[in-house]
């Protein structure tokens, strides 16, 4: 009996019907791309993106120079030279981030005392040439004047877990 | 006398180009469908960015196409590689010639036009075997000889369904075999000829589930993986532009070409063309749709499924449909 019943349906084609019939269903669906230039998924505030040295509310740059990051950067990609200034603070004459080693784990934000290097909430910073990937300082202090709004946003939504 | 020659060349000429150009551009929009109409089944967008909801994404792509290098491998056979998509190309635009699109709108209206659409389309796989053997290359080699078995299986059962149908026209003309439709389409007393029919132009123009010849997974594009540039373009143009020639086929033989579903006011005012390119429409939506549904066959199910399932059924039909016609004296004079 099962055997005839087999043989009719794959006479009249019905599992491939039943297919079809499941593919047009689905051609009517809520469609699940995004429009990505024009809409964006949502980001954690813990995301790792391009870098940032922030400033404090009255301009001054926050990095102190003491090279944490630089010694915990595991792709060593991270340079920093610092000099006392006339003020006698102590401040990074030099900072350069190679983007193109880097490997954003995360671990010179983790490790910075002062909150100065972050990882910002940016990932669409792709360049035409390799130079341009070569981060300095003037670069990253611009990046935390842009992104400062957002970066603080996400510090402090983070900060119940740190 | 030079002039008439002259006058009825011109107007034979303004006629192909009034049937090929209609066909270049339903070409573009079909590539477009099929992109569309794959992403939505897949829960995808599909181009959206040319033009409005990306309706010029196909002529961007062929003008992106036809301005890069056309490259012949040096270990090709250059003349046959050259002329295998002409080749191509022109079988499938050769077989536009006896298609009615309405009741007198045909180029050449002769008596054997179902002969001929079968030569036609039949001679089309001498174009994809000498792409195959003139690329000198395995990928596409394997992917003719591909070809060439499954052209041959499938014709026979679409000899035989071509049969049945004109066992019941007394026929071969192809506005005939139209009007011989006026009562009930074809599609319904002929049900599984139809559907034998369908699956069988699947596997003659290359479509999935039946695509062996060009098998992305396995064989990289099949024969035209050494083509690049304006002859792939033909290649693609070729592929396309068949199977719009099948779905034709298919709507004059099955479902009527021109007549309208009934022959009752608000349907039999639209004009022939009009039914003809929408049922055109709803073949070709049947081929994308197949398309987005089934995996491929395995190469030893596609034969099997042509020889030992198409043969027998289309045959014992003819037989069916043969039988029918002299019991009940209904055969055509």
């Amino acid at each position: 009996m099962s055997l005839i019943v087999k043989t009719i349906k794959s006479f009249i084609l019905y599992e491939l019907l039943l297919g079809m019939f499941l593919t047009l269903k689905y051609m009517f669906k809520e469609k699940v791309t995004i429009n990505y230039p024009h809409e964006k998924g949502p980001l954690s505030p813990r995301f790792r993106g391009e870098h940032a040295l922030r400033r404090y509310p009255n301009g001054e740059e926050r990095c102190i120079a003491c090279k944490l990051c630089e010694a915990v950067c595991p792709a060593q990609a991270i340079t920093i030279e610092a000099e006392p200034r006339e003020d006698g603070s102590r401040r990074a004459t030099k900072y350069d981030i190679d983007m193109s080693k880097c490997i954003y784990c995360g671990l010179c934000q983790e490790s910075c005392p002062v909150d100065a290097i972050v990882e910002g909430p940016n990932y669409e910073f792709a360049t035409e040439t390799r130079e341009e990937l070569m981060y300095n300082k003037e670069k990253l202090l611009s990046n935390g004047d842009i992104w400062e709004h957002e970066i603080a946003q996400n510090l402090k939504i983070d900060s119940h877990y740190r | 006398m030079i002039d008439e020659f002259f006058i009825s060349g011109l107007i034979i000429l303004a006629q192909i180009m009034a049937v090929i150009v209609p066909i270049f551009i339903s070409v573009a929009f079909l590539v477009y469908a099929e992109r569309k109409v794959l992403a939505l089944i897949q829960l995808r967008r599909g181009p959206n960015v040319v033009g409005p909801f990306g309706l010029l994404q196909s002529f961007a792509d062929a003008l992106k196409l036809l301005t890069k290098e056309n490259i012949i491998p040096s270990g090709s056979n250059k003349v046959v590689f050259i002329l295998a998509p002409i080749i191509t190309m022109v079988l499938s635009l050769a077989g536009w010639a006896v298609i009615p699109f309405a009741p007198g709108w045909v180029i050449s209206d002769i008596n054997v036009g179902i002969m001929y659409l079968f030569a036609i389309s039949s001679l089309g796989v001498y174009g994809v075997i000498m792409a195959g053997w003139a690329s000198n290359s395995q990928y596409p080699f394997l992917g003719a000889l591909r070809s060439a078995a499954q052209m041959v299986s499938y014709e026979v059962s679409i000899g035989f369904v071509i049969i049945t149908v004109l066992l019941c026209v007394g026929s071969l003309n192809l506005t005939k075999i139209v009007e011989a439709q006026q009562t009930v389409w074809f599609a319904i007393p002929l049900l599984p000829m139809f559907v034998i029919f369908f699956i069988s132009a699947l596997a003659e123009t290359n479509r999935l589930p039946f695509d062996l010849p060009e098998d992305e997974s396995t064989l990289v594009a099949g024969f035209f993986t050494e083509y690049s540039s304006a002859s792939f373009v033909l290649f693609f143009l070729a592929e396309y532009a068949s199977m719009i020639l099948m779905s034709a086929m298919t709507v004059i033989l099955f479902m009527g070409g021109w007549l309208p579903p009934f022959d009752i006011f608000p349907f039999n005012s639209i004009p022939g063309v009009v039914w003809f390119t929408l049922k055109i429409i709803f073949v070709l939506f049947l081929f994308l749709w197949v398309r987005g549904t089934f995996p491929r066959y395995r190469y030893d199910q596609l034969m099997r499924l042509g020889w030992k399932v198409f043969l027998p059924l289309s045959l014992f039909w003819v037989v069916v449909t043969a039988g029918f016609l002299v019991i009940f004296d209904m055969v055509p004079k």
